[in-house]
């Protein structure tokens, strides 16, 4: 029987929910000390003073970093890893300052009462961004290497002789990842060696990125990250506080613990940018797109670029004759944008399944089969053959098991108890099917066991166990018998948990090592007393993979119920029908979707970093003010997935689930919402703010 | 480390000794806010003196029917008391509509009614506030102010009180009991909660020193036709955007009685007096619920960001009344 396809429970379930999983922060080294990080309280400028001499005379303080005596680093390739590397200041809330003490207590009180002046202009920050804010430019490419602009045909000449247009801008607001472990990092420097035990999606790269800021041999690294408690996205690169740990490790010469508090996590810990996307669609009366074109703008600070890739969702939707993309970047006094699940999809998505939305209404056509209308036979910028790709069988499936055939045409027309006004939306979702270059090292045992080593990192996701079903399967054995290794970079190199990738790329090496392994004891070879090993590295057959074009697809469809005696929407029902190729474990793969739409709901009513443009930081900077959805927020929801083959893919045939749930969820919020009221919120979140003056009197 | 002693009082008596020791004291209940605010620096008090070991945790009946609750009564026993229940199901409503159950298992009559508004620049010791240091400047009034208050502001403060139960316990006529170092007093709720005014440093109108004892409901014939509705940002612990706590006796088609209430929308709980004058003798109709709403609503002076709560209170208070008048007409 195989292994994979069984709804096994994670391996390391009972570790966590007793408390004996140990995350990065609850790792206590030998005379380990504290560090706590002073933050910046404005927003540009430059440092002054810093009266470090009252701080140091503090008992239990051992030592205060800043920029006049940090150590030199290299440039990795992330400006905000170049930590107190100068007095100038780029944003609210960068690190100015690290206070070094014996106690956590006396760290953050020592930090707290550590005096700091400023040198600021006349001019306050420049921290909100607009779809014409001055300093838009265009970058030299997108985040993940995608191109800037693109185009296709004539846009202008579509959009002239289209029956309808639709032509409206929507925005999304910062949003901010807020993993339930923020993040953490421990660190021991001894006799040139440098062990570091970090919250972490991915060490491999944390690695090379140490080695490259410290000037420190690769060899002489390890860092570890057993267990993570979440990321999205947020820890798929190392943030500043592994930097100023292992900086102050170095330099008084014990081990240094940091972790951020909820709050440094709306400023050092990367957050997805504001966006702003104006689509325009040419369409003819009968339904078919003749153009579509997505203009994205959004911020990044002034130490690094970082450009989200808001506009590449619709290079791959649908099809039409004439298309154009452009993102444009400004880069303003704010902390540097980063990933946060799917970023690019996920608001530029919103922005196109709205527009789609719009065109529907203003055709008179159901949205449903709009989509089927425009589907594309190939990738429709580049003509690529697809992989595989059944997104209309998510939208027909989707469509059927919710209910959607005789839905009202117009809004704000289904009255519930006098009360309620009640509507449904829909929405596609895409993610792409990537694949990193991995390695593993699979053992067999005398004894019948195996054991496998890669470095994959499971931050929650059930990673660890998907492994090991892998292992299982292409050993021929179960997972009972499989020791499975991950979460260190003593293990063979592993790609990070992100871009939903991770298995599919780990996968692959598994599978590889596995085989390789059960190929040698299938030809007779003798297991020695350590163990008969078998390594893998699949560099080269991803390199070798067709070019084709390969997208994950869903479809998501949304019921809501809005208050007429306050405006506020309550979701009462929720359904999404994906194809990812296949599933490898649908307990952990089902609470990957949900928790992707999930947080798609809290996007669409609830999150928002509300911008205190005087200050120039996000003024709701804890979970008490920044809303994240509440058990209460979220209905039931219902996941069904497709029984999807596609030989184009890695061994596994999975296609990456971490982070299409997501995608397209909040649009199919707001177009419920539209439905039920007929109001049409295009900025995020839909609020009752925006609500309450235009809806119907009971 | 910031010294910080903490005494647990054994009588009132000591308590309100030891308010009077150099300062800052504070009193410590279920410190869901207090301990927030001194991790976050807001408050440095000094003394901690822990009020919840002095038996004030019980809820009695008053000779005139009403209920004396004590002040470190729980909110979720406090809730979930019969009598509370039957008599009055605002005050029932208002206390589960907040915060979460682990906040509410913990949470204390009097510490909630001292509650510090949620604003998020008096929460943040690096910006200005006025409330917290005074004459430093209120950046909410031009910044985000969202959730702040659209009545009786002042150019100082546009704070709001944030809670839920002291919103029903304004329309209940609740009377708060105190004592301090010159002995026991009295203060309605109406006069409880102030206005920001020139000193938004000032929630309350509690002498210095005080300690809350109790808080006594007068007993109220229509109590039993009372709810409270709560508007907010998610369905499970989030302040009110806008809360509304209302009673109403209706006779035929006709107000008789009503006793109304709104939360989130001023420094103090807001009783909506034009609104009860206008609603008394009126018919129980959504147009004229809507017609007094509106007239309590026409002293707002909102920002353009929290301009929205005057129809949403608009909205709440006509619909809270409908419900309790008895369905959609």
């Amino acid at each position: 029987m195989s292994a994979l396809g069984t709804p096994l429970r994670r391996l390391e379930g009972r570790d966590k929910v007793t408390g004996s999983a140990r995350y990065a922060f609850e790792h206590t080294p030998e005379g380990c000390v504290h560090a706590w990080p002073v933050q910046s309280t404005v927003a540009f400028g430059r440092v002054e003073s810093i009266d470090v001499d009252a701080v140091l005379a503090m008992p239990g303080v051992i030592d205060v970093i800043t920029a006049d005596d940090a150590e030199h680093l290299n440039d990795a390739d992330d400006g905000e890893l170049l930590v107190m590397q100068s007095r100038n200041v780029a944003y609210r809330g960068q690190v100015v300052a690290l206070v070094v003490a014996e106690s956590l207590e006396t760290a953050r009180e020592a930090a707290g009462a550590l005096r700091v002046e400023y040198l600021t202009g006349e001019v306050g920050p420049d921290v909100v961004l607009t779809g014409d804010h001055p300093k838009l430019y265009a970058p030299e490419t997108v985040n993940a290497g995608f191109a800037t602009d693109t185009a296709v045909g004539d846009i202008d000449q579509a959009l002239a002789e289209a029956d309808v247009v639709v032509d409206r801008t929507y925005t999304t607001p910062a949003l901010f990842n807020n993993p339930m472990e923020p993040h953490a990092s421990v660190v021991t420097w001894a006799d040139g060696r440098l062990d570091v035990v970090e919250s972490s999606q991915g060490t491999t790269s944390t690695v090379q990125i140490l080695a490259k800021l410290f000037d420190i041999p690769v060899d002489d690294i390890v860092v570890r990250a057993e267990h993570v408690g979440g990321g999205f996205g947020s820890k798929g690169s190392p943030r500043p506080n592994v930097v100023l740990a292992v900086m102050a490790a170095r330099r008084v010469g014990r081990p240094v613990k940091i972790a951020y508090t909820r709050q440094m996590m709306f400023s050092i810990a990367g957050y997805r940018t504001p966006t702003v996307s104006r689509m325009r669609l040419a369409a003819t009366r009968d339904g078919r797109l003749l153009g579509i074109s997505h203009d994205a703008f959004s911020q990044t600070s002034t130490i690094e670029e970082f450009t989200e890739q808001t506009a590449e969702a619709v290079r791959h939707m649908y099809a039409a004759p004439h298309r154009s993309t452009t993102h444009r970047v400004a880069a303003l006094d704010v902390p540097t944008p980063r990933w946060m699940r799917a970023p690019g999809e996920c608001p530029g998505m919103y922005a196109v399944e709205s527009s789609i939305d719009e065109l529907a209404h203003e055709l008179s056509i159901d949205p449903v089969e709009l989509r089927v209308l425009n589907e594309p036979a190939s990738d429709p910028e580049t003509g690529k053959p697809f992989s595989s790709r059944h997104l209309v069988d998510c939208l027909r499936r989707g469509a059927e098991a919710f209910g959607w055939d005789g839905r009202a045409r117009t809004p704000g027309t289904r009255r519930e108890g006098g009360r309620w006004l009640v509507g449904t939306g829909m929405a596609s979702s895409l993610y792409p099917a990537m694949t990193a270059p991995s390695s593993a090292c699979a053992t067999a045992h005398r004894d019948g066991s195996y054991r496998v080593e890669i470095n994959a990192t499971d931050i929650g996701t059930g990673a660890r166990t998907v492994l090991a079903q892998i292992a299982a399967d292409a050993l021929g054995t179960v997972v009972d018998r499989i020791d499975i290794r991950i979460g260190s970079s003593v293990h063979p190199l592993g790609a990070i948990a992100g871009g939903s990738s991770g298995t599919a790329s780990w996968g692959w090496a598994v599978t590889k090592a596995c085989r390789s392994l059960t190929e040698k004891l299938a030809s007779g070879t003798e297991i020695p007393h350590d163990g008969l090993v078998a390594d893998a590295d699949t560099t080269d057959d991803v390199e070798a993979m067709d070019d084709v074009d390969r997208h994950a697809y869903g479809a998501q469809f949304v019921e809501v119920r809005v208050d007429l005696d306050s405006g506020e929407i309550a979701i009462s029902r929720m359904l999404g029908v994906f194809a990812a190729g296949r599933i490898l474990n649908g307990r952990t793969a089902r609470s990957q979707f949900i928790g992707g739409m999930t947080m798609g709901v809290s996007m669409a009513l609830h999150e928002q970093g509300v911008m205190d443009a005087r200050h120039g930081d996000y003024a709701n900077h804890d979970l008490a003010t920044y809303h994240v959805a509440a058990s209460a927020d979220i209905p039931p929801i219902e996941v069904e997935w497709l029984d999807e083959q596609d030989s184009h893919l890695n061994p596994v045939g999975g296609k990456g689930i971490g982070e299409i749930g997501i995608v397209g969820a909040a649009a199919a919020v707001a177009n419920a919402v539209w439905h039920a009221t007929g109001v049409r919120v295009r900025d995020l979140p839909v609020q009752p703010d925006a609500l309450v003056s235009r809806l119907p009197v009971r | 480390m910031r010294p910080l002693d903490y005494r647990r009082a054994s009588s009132v008596d000591e308590a309100v000794a030891l308010m009077g020791r150099p300062g800052p004291v504070r009193l410590l209940g279920g410190g869901t806010n207090l301990v927030d605010l001194l991790k976050l620096g807001v408050e440095s008090p000094t003394l901690l003196v822990d009020v919840t070991h002095l038996g004030l945790d019980e809820i009695d009946d008053t000779a005139d029917g009403g209920l004396m609750i004590g002040a470190t009564v729980r909110n979720s026993d406090l809730a979930a008391d019969p009598r509370v229940r039957e008599r009055y199901p605002v005050l029932a409503r208002a206390l589960l509509s907040a915060a979460s159950a682990q906040i509410r298992n913990v949470a204390t009559t009097g510490g909630n009614l001292l509650q510090r508004t949620r604003c998020v620049y008096f929460m943040d010791a690096t910006k200005p506030c006025n409330k917290r240091v005074p004459g430093s400047g209120c950046p909410a009034i031009e910044g985000a102010s969202r959730e702040l208050g659209v009545l009786g502001t002042s150019t100082e403060c546009i704070a709001t009180h944030p809670g839920d139960m002291a919103v029903a316990l304004t329309a209940l006529d609740a009377v708060v009991h105190y004592v301090t170092a010159d002995g026991a007093a009295t203060i309605g709720m109406d006069r409880f909660h102030r206005l920001p005014g020139d000193d938004p440093s000032r929630d309350t109108e509690l002498p210095p020193g005080a300690m809350i004892t109790g808080v006594e409901i007068p007993p109220l014939a229509f109590g039993p036709t009372s709810t409270y509705r709560k508007a907010r940002d998610r369905r499970s612990f989030a302040f009110a955007l806008a809360s509304v706590a209302a009673a109403v006796q209706v006779e035929g088609d006709e107000v008789r009685d009503v006793r109304l209430a709104i939360g989130s929308v001023a420094h103090r709980p807001w009783r909506a007096r034009v609104a009860e004058e206008l609603l008394r003798g009126a018919p129980a109709t959504a147009d004229s619920f809507r017609a007094a709403a509106e007239a309590e609503m026409a002293a707002a002076t909102p920002t353009e960001e929290n301009r929205f709560k005057v129809d949403l209170v608009t909205r709440l208070v006509t619909g809270t009344l409908l419900e309790l008048a008895g369905g959609g007409r």
